[in-house]
This record gives structure tokens, C-alpha cells and sequence, in this order.
């Protein structure tokens, strides 16, 4: 479950910058619908889980992008749930051209990278999504 | 009856010779066949070898992690197998090795942003994960993107540790030569 608030974009050069700020709340515990799989997710063989913001969207020049906005790292025994409010992107959000301008239809999903003691490395989507739909205009101030 | 005459053997030094030559006869024999055997188990590890590049579509399906710029999900020493096929979309969050023109070492970096036309050509960005910046500092001179063809393959499994050996053998060659040459008698000596 997130909350998401955006705000401007600005032209650098040629290519659209996006600022977004969010707020995550998520249980990742609590991420699998079935209850009894509760303590499943940070089981003996789970050493960490990169856990990852992205946005995702469409524009005229490419049919599929895919920024990273924010990350961090969660260890075993680090507390599994979040609350995160106002958080700035850790990573400059620019698109590869002008795509963000008035594209209402940027997706931001939260998702992680299991990483085991031993064997294999799942990629798991969390559940929930949220839409940020970009202005048409750009903001000339930069107050971020 | 008659009796087996065996002529006598001319004293103890031409006793010892003909007691060698039988010796040396046999083992030549069995040196081959040791040899032949050496040579069977090299065949099967490099079939296997082989046999993982075509199921994995890379052409490096295991490789060992050599920096400290994906702690801590990976040290030195660890082991990664991937896999390399072309249907397997690349997308944020993987972790890729790739491999920088003109450089031979491939890098273990995850992937930060990808922009994909429609037509399947996809360029992005890497960073790892315990680096400050991303990996455009480490491009060629003028890349700011990496693509399909600098892939090696996708992280899909990890073992921890088990490379070391692979380092310490680069790092210090009378290690390798000692390893193999151990790895030779061993081979040599033991009888199946």
C-alpha cells in the first residue's frame, strides 16, 4: 500500500526531468495475501531484500521505460515494515526525451529482490500500484 | 614327470634389472590407462561445460563475483550462475553481468532505468548496489548506455563462497600450478 504526491517537471538539456515525492507504507511481511504465509518472506535461507521503487510509463519514443527511483537495502531482522513519508527520489528521474510532459498514465510500483543464503534469486512485484499522472507544464523554479 | 626347467638367472644384480623392466612394463600400461582416464574426466567436465552454455544461452553461465560493489548481497568469492536467453525481457531491478567494450572483466551491477522501443532495443543503466553513482563513470568514453550485446547474463542463483578458489588461483599462480598438480597425481595415482 503506498501513498504518492508529485510534483513538477522541469526540462534539463533536452530531456524531461520528474520530480516525485512519496510516501511507502508496506508491510512486506504482510505483502502475501494469505495470512499464514506471514513469516514466509524472511525465512532461514533470505539474507537481505533489495527492495525498489519504480516507475514505469510509455511515451512516443519509447514504448517501455522503467526508472528506479528509489531503493534500500533491508537485512534480516531489520523491522520488516515500513513508513516512509516525503520521500525525495534517491535517482534523477529522467526520461530519455520529453515523455513525461502531460503522460498521465506513470505507474510507480514497489517491488524486491530476494537475495538467499544459497540458490536462487526471485524478482517479486509487491501488491498495489499507484498512477501519478504528469502536468503539461513545466516548472522554471527549482525548489527541490 | 618332467620338470619345468627354468634357466637360472645370472646373479643378483641381473636379477634386480629384469625385476624393473617387468615393473616399468606394467605400470606404462597403467600409466596410460590413467592417462586415458585423465583425459575422459577432462572431455566430461568440458561437455558439461558446454552443455551449460546451450541451456543457459550465455556464454559464461557461472562466474565469480570479484568487487565489493554488490555487498552485501555479494562478496568476493561468490558464485553466480545465469542464464542468458534472448525471450527473458531485461528489466529494472535484475541484476545483470555485462561487459564494457574493449574491457575482458565483466561487472555484476544491478539495473537502474531501461528505455525499450517497441521494436525490442532496449538500452539502460547500471549501478551497484553499493556503489554511490551508477555505472556511467565505468562506460567507454561517450557510452551512456549499455545494451543487449554487452549482456553476458542474468543473475538467477548464487552460491556463497565457493570462487575463492577461482581468486586465490589469479591472484597467486604457485597456488594454481600447486592445485593442479596435486589434482594430477591425485588422478594419476588413485586406481578406480
Amino acid at each position: 500500500l503506498r501513498k504518492n504526491v508529485e510534483d513538477f517537471t522541469g526540462p534539463r538539456e533536452r530531456s524531461d526531468l520528474g520530480f516525485v515525492t512519496f510516501d511507502i507504507t508496506a508491510d512486506i511481511l504482510n505483502n502475501k495475501k494469505i495470512l499464514t504465509s506471514i513469516f514466509s518472506i524472511f525465512d532461514w535461507n533470505v539474507k537481505q531484500l533489495f527492495l525498489y521503487l519504480s516507475a514505469e510509463y510509455s511515451t512516443k519514443n519509447n514504448a517501455l521505460n522503467q526508472v528506479v527511483l528509489w531503493d534500500k537495502i533491508m537485512l534480516r531482522g531489520d523491522n520488516p515494515r515500513l513508513f516512509l513519508k516525503d520521500m525525495k527520489s534517491k535517482y534523477f528521474f529522467f526520461d530519455d526525451g520529453n515523455g513525461l510532459k502531460g503522460n498521465r498514465n506513470v505507474t510507480l510500483t514497489l517491488s524486491w529482490n530476494v537475495v538467499p543464503n544459497a540458490g536462487i534469486l526471485p524478482l517479486v512485484t509487491g501488491s498495489g500500484h499507484v498512477s501519478v499522472p504528469f502536468p503539461d507544464t513545466y516548472e522554471t523554479t527549482k525548489s527541490y | 614327470a618332467g620338470r619345468a626347467v627354468v634357466p637360472p638367472r645370472s646373479g643378483p644384480a641381473m636379477l634386480s634389472l629384469d625385476f624393473l623392466d617387468d615393473v616399468r612394463r606394467m605400470n606404462k600400461r597403467q600409466l596410460y590407462y590413467q592417462v586415458l582416464n585423465f583425459g575422459m574426466i577432462v572431455s566430461s567436465a568440458l561437455m558439461i561445460w558446454k552443455g551449460l552454455m546451450v541451456v543457459t544461452g550465455s556464454e559464461s553461465p557461472i562466474v565469480v563475483v570479484l568487487s565489493g560493489s554488490m555487498e552485501p548481497a555479494f562478496h568476493r568469492g561468490d558464485l553466480l550462475f545465469l542464464t542468458n536467453r534472448i525471450e527473458d525481457p531485461i528489466r529494472v531491478g535484475e541484476i545483470v553481468v555485462f561487459r564494457i567494450e574493449g574491457r575482458e572483466i565483466p561487472i555484476v551491477h544491478r539495473v537502474l532505468k531501461i528505455h525499450e522501443k517497441q521494436n525490442g532495443d532496449i538500452k539502460f543503466l547500471t549501478k551497484g548496489d553499493n556503489n554511490a553513482v551508477d555505472d556511467r563513470g565505468l562506460y567507454k568514453r561517450g557510452q551512456h548506455w549499455l545494451e543487449k550485446k554487452d549482456v553476458v547474463g542474468r543473475a538467477r542463483g548464487f552460491v556463497p563462497y565457493i570462487g575463492i578458489v577461482t581468486i586465490l588461483m589469479n591472484d597467486y599462480p604457485k597456488f594454481k600450478y600447486a592445485v593442479l598438480f596435486l589434482l594430477g597425481l591425485f588422478v594419476l595415482v588413485h586406481r578406480e
